[in-house]
């Protein structure tokens, strides 16, 4: 007998994968969704604008609504997200926001998100979850507006445009997205909040508006007009090639010899060191890039590898706040009464370079009592898994806090930023980043720094504040002694006790030690005095909240 | 007698304090023309400075000292508290009054000095007191807890409102409190020839009942357990100034022997003075011993009475002779007993019998 078996096979595009694959995206659920949503339409927003030096303006808008899709604690929620950006040509719009993948590369270069991906994801689940069309406005010339209403087509992986309309513009440049999807936002309001707080730290050059579903509009004013160099492409260094993107750009490339496909491709190789690597590796420079083998792939990325003659990667294509930026973003948001910031040189990892910058705030009135960690990697706030992050592991568990004498509940902020072209996420939520030594190093450097800075700031405010406290001290017992003194010797006149109260002013700080007298000297007795003042300063506090009761009485 | 002496020494002891602290003013005021910081030095009373002196049987100071200035920040408001309590004790002694420790404390606020809590004006006093080398009963600052005395003393008041005015301590049966009165008053006339001091109220009574004051000639004081400062004050002054020896008699525990070693050689706590301890003093029971030989009806010891034992045996003070071997028999026989026990074989036992008995065991002491 014969059994015919049947077996199907079919294909699935980007678009249905990442469907299928949602939670990986961040998208696990209503709430997280709806946050993820809000985010990546931001970053998108923001990168634009900051790709042509233009000073962002973006505002978000949240609405509850349209009322006819309702499932359990989700509610549909109208989100609109407008900036002031470059706009996007007309005819790249469909496919921009409806395909997945669409213009993928592999030059690299800083940005929020990778490939404009997280937008897509968005519209995605919006029309997953609510069968509305996205509608993209965007001004590219600065004359027209041309409205779309799209659809993506999951399986085929492309855009169905259900309309398309333009406008006349405001003269502005600029896009505008707004959907539709699925969310709660009652679970995620904190952290939609905590979002735009800490965006507005590090872009302080932004103006953000926020519009809450209840109507709270919540505006982070730009507070400099400093922006940040925009981040330049640049080719990957070969140590941070794997053997996809090495077929990839085999089949890119017009180059005819091996060198000259090694000199145009890769970030920092020039003929000597092309040469050197050719010969290490076992090809011939005159080969053709397009003659190689499965084999040799595999080979060729081996060598890439194990070469230790390449350069470093340098930071050029790098984008980092500044010292500028981020000390102007913190004054801004956090007010606090000290700030300082350390930047660290480039360094790199597996090829990818990156460069560290933390910031330190302490004090001012909106800080509490505590240490409070802000991460950031390529300007994206990063709030959730703080426990994971390797930021999080050093200044927890491998600095020394005693060395720096901050007391524990002292008022800090400690912000963290790290940018790079390839951020080493641990996973592909884009939460936490990996402890790799080599970005480890940097963020204890860092930190140690800006530790040292506060600790000084400190330790110079609080010999001020000895020094006053010093002076009332002795303004106030030095007449008390005086009078004593003279009543028990039985004098008329009171002591000269007010040079030494002059004396005072002009005496330099000694820490308050015992001087030893003939014998060796005894602090025990003395060391218990010392907790005496805050005890005082209870006790003077009850007092007078008894003379204000009776008052009142 | 010593009428006279003793009238001359109360006078003494108050022109001397009254000078000591004046000095303390001078000096204080003289420095503080001069621009100069001023400052005071004593002994350190630190756990590490108290010292065990074999010689004069008790706790003292060591060499080490304190110094404490007023032109150090940490040291300025307990100077001034110090100072404050010497300009205090001027005139509390000057006008004859007396202060206790909780009063000393609110009455610092009349001068705007202030003290967190009383812990802290006691500690102040304690300065004073090892700065003077004087007990504070000298500067009239006096505990709330009184114990009681009687027999044939007749003392005169010093107190105001009641100078001259004389008192014969046997006039009532239930004894006098020593109080501060008494403890200023001069010792006018004397028939007594020792001190008894027991550890209880009850016990005092059977004594005074049993006429101890007359069948030995003696002054008879509760010390109500753990004898206050005043009663020490007072013991040492009835055997200082009337050359009386003083016996001691305490319950037949680990307790009651550490009460009569605190009388003869003071605690550390008061390691900076000499004026509170009768280095003399004969304890003459209830001792270990004194269970078994009288067979007393006895307690078991508990844990803590046990460790208490060990404890002390440890003690410098009770290195030698009876105290070491009495704690040997405490830990041999693990019971207790009560001076109230003899009253098994009868109530006069106690004073008829062994009193007596003891009494003539003293003399070998």
């Amino acid at each position: 007998m014969a059994v015919t078996r049947q077996v199907t096979y079919s294909e699935i595009s980007p678009s249905e994968f990442f469907y299928r694959n949602r939670d990986l995206a961040g998208f696990s659920n209503p709430a997280r969704a709806l946050y993820t949503s809000v985010r990546e339409l931001v970053e998108n927003s923001l990168d634009a604008c900051e790709q042509f030096s233009i000073l962002p303006d973006v505002s978000c808008k949240i609405e509850a609504g349209p009322e006819d899709n309702k499932a359990g604690d989700q509610l549909a929620y109208t989100i609109t997200i407008k900036d002031n950006g470059p706009g996007i040509e007309p005819k790249h719009v469909p496919n921009a926001f409806g395909r997945v993948f669409y213009g993928s590369k592999y030059k690299l270069k800083q940005s929020r998100g990778m490939f404009g991906m997280g937008g897509t994801m968005a519209i995605l689940y919006a029309q997953i979850t609510t069968n509305k069309p996205v509608q993209i406005a965007s001004c590219f010339d600065g004359k027209t507006l041309h409205i779309f209403d799209m659809l993506i087509d999951i399986t085929e992986n492309k855009p169905i445009i259900l309309r398309h309309e333009t406008k006349q513009s405001e003269g502005t440049t600029g896009t505008s997205v707004r959907l539709t999807l699925m969310g709660d936002y009652l679970r995620s309001a904190q952290k939609i909040a905590d979002y735009f707080k800490q965006t507005a730290v590090v872009t302080p050059y932004a103006n953000i508006t926020l519009i809450e579903p209840d109507g709270k509009e919540t505006k982070y004013e730009r507070a400099t007009e400093i922006t940040p160099p925009p981040p330049q492409e640049t080719d990957p260094h070969p140590h941070g090639i794997d053997v996809e993107a090495l077929r990839r750009m085999i089949k890119a490339t017009n180059e005819q010899t091996l060198l000259k496909f090694m000199t145009k491709n890769f970030h920092r190789v020039g003929e000597k060191t092309g040469e050197k690597f050719l010969s290490f590796a076992g090809f011939g420079r005159n080969a053709n890039p397009k003659s190689l083998s499965n084999e040799d792939v595999v080979k060729f990325v081996n060598a890439l590898h194990q070469f230790e003659e390449f350069l470093p990667p340098d930071g050029s294509c790098l984008s980092p706040l500044g010292e500028e930026i981020m000390s102007a973003g913190i004054m801004k948001e956090l007010q606090p009464e000290f700030v300082s910031m350390s930047i660290r040189p480039p360094s790199a990892y597996s090829g990818f370079p990156f460069i560290v910058e933390v910031g330190i705030a302490y004090g001012g009135k909106l800080l509490q009592p505590g240490m409070r960690l802000m991460r950031f990697a390529n300007r994206i706030p990063l709030l959730y898994d703080e426990a994971n992050d390797v930021a999080f592991k050093i200044i927890n568990e491998e600095i020394d806090w005693k060395r720096y004498r901050i007391p524990q509940d002292a008022p800090i902020a400690i912000i963290t930023h790290v940018c790079s072209t390839k951020v080493p996420y641990k996973t592909v939520g884009k939460e936490y980043l990996a402890d790799r030594p080599e970005l480890e190093k940097e963020l204890k450097n860092a930190t140690r720094d800006i530790l040292r800075k506060l600790s000084t700031f400190l330790s110079r405010k609080g010999s001020m504040e000895f020094q006053k406290k010093r002076l009332n001290i002795y303004g106030k017992y030095l007449p008390l002694i005086a009078k004593f003194a003279t009543s028990l010797s039985g004098q008329k006149k009171l002591p000269e006790y007010r040079k030494l109260l002059k004396r005072e002013e002009v005496v330099r700080i000694e820490e308050g030690e015992e001087q030893p007298s003939e014998a060796a000297v005894d602090v025990e007795v003395e060391t218990a005095k010392d907790s005496m003042s805050s005890k005082v300063n209870e006790k003077e506090d009850a007092q007078q909240r008894l003379e204000e009761f009776s008052k009142g009485s | 007698m010593p009428s006279k002496d003793s009238k001359n020494l109360v006078k003494a002891r108050k022109q001397e304090l009254l000078a000591l602290l004046r000095q303390l003013g001078k000096n204080t005021y003289d420095e503080v023309n001069e621009g100069k910081f001023p400052q005071f030095v004593f002994p350190s009373r630190s756990v590490s400075n108290i010292v065990y002196d074999p010689r004069v049987k008790q706790y003292v100071l060591g060499k080490n000292n304190v110094k404490r200035s007023a032109g150090n920040i940490k040291h300025i408001r307990p100077f001034t508290q110090l100072l404050w309590l010497a300009y205090f004790a001027d005139k509390l002694v000057t006008e004859g009054k007396t202060s206790t420790l909780r009063d000393v404390y609110y009455s610092s606020q009349a001068d705007n000095m202030e003290f967190v809590d009383q812990s802290e004006s006691d500690e102040i006093i304690t300065d004073l007191e090892a700065l003077l080398t004087k007990a504070r009963e000298d500067f009239m600052v006096y505990p709330e807890d009184r114990s009681e005395i009687f027999g044939d003393l007749t003392i005169e008041y010093t107190v105001p409102g009641y100078e001259g005015q004389r008192l014969n301590l046997s006039s009532h049966p239930d004894g006098y409190a020593i109080g501060p009165s008494l403890s200023t008053s001069q010792f006018v006339e004397t028939s007594a020839e020792m001190v008894i001091a027991v550890e209880k109220g009850g016990i005092f009574t059977r004594f005074v009942q049993e006429k101890v004051h007359k069948k030995y000639k003696a002054i008879i004081i509760d010390t109500n357990g753990q004898a206050p400062r005043s009663t020490r004050f007072m013991l040492k002054r009835l055997n200082k100034e009337l050359n009386l020896p003083v016996y001691l008699m305490t319950d037949g525990d680990v307790y009651g022997e550490h009460i009569a070693m605190v009388v003869i050689s003071g605690s550390a706590n008061a390691a900076h003075l000499r004026e509170l301890t009768v280095p003399t003093a004969k304890w003459v029971g209830v001792w270990a011993s004194d269970i078994v030989k009288y067979k007393l009806p006895t307690d078991p010891m508990t844990e803590a009475d046990i460790k208490r034992a060990q404890e002390l045996k440890k003690d410098p003070r009770y290195t030698a002779g009876v105290w070491q071997r009495e704690l040997d028999i405490y830990l041999k026989i693990k019971r207790k007993s009560e001076l109230e026990a003899f009253s098994k074989y009868g109530l006069t036992f106690i004073v008829d019998n062994y009193l007596k008995e003891k009494m003539q065991e003293a003399k070998s002491l």
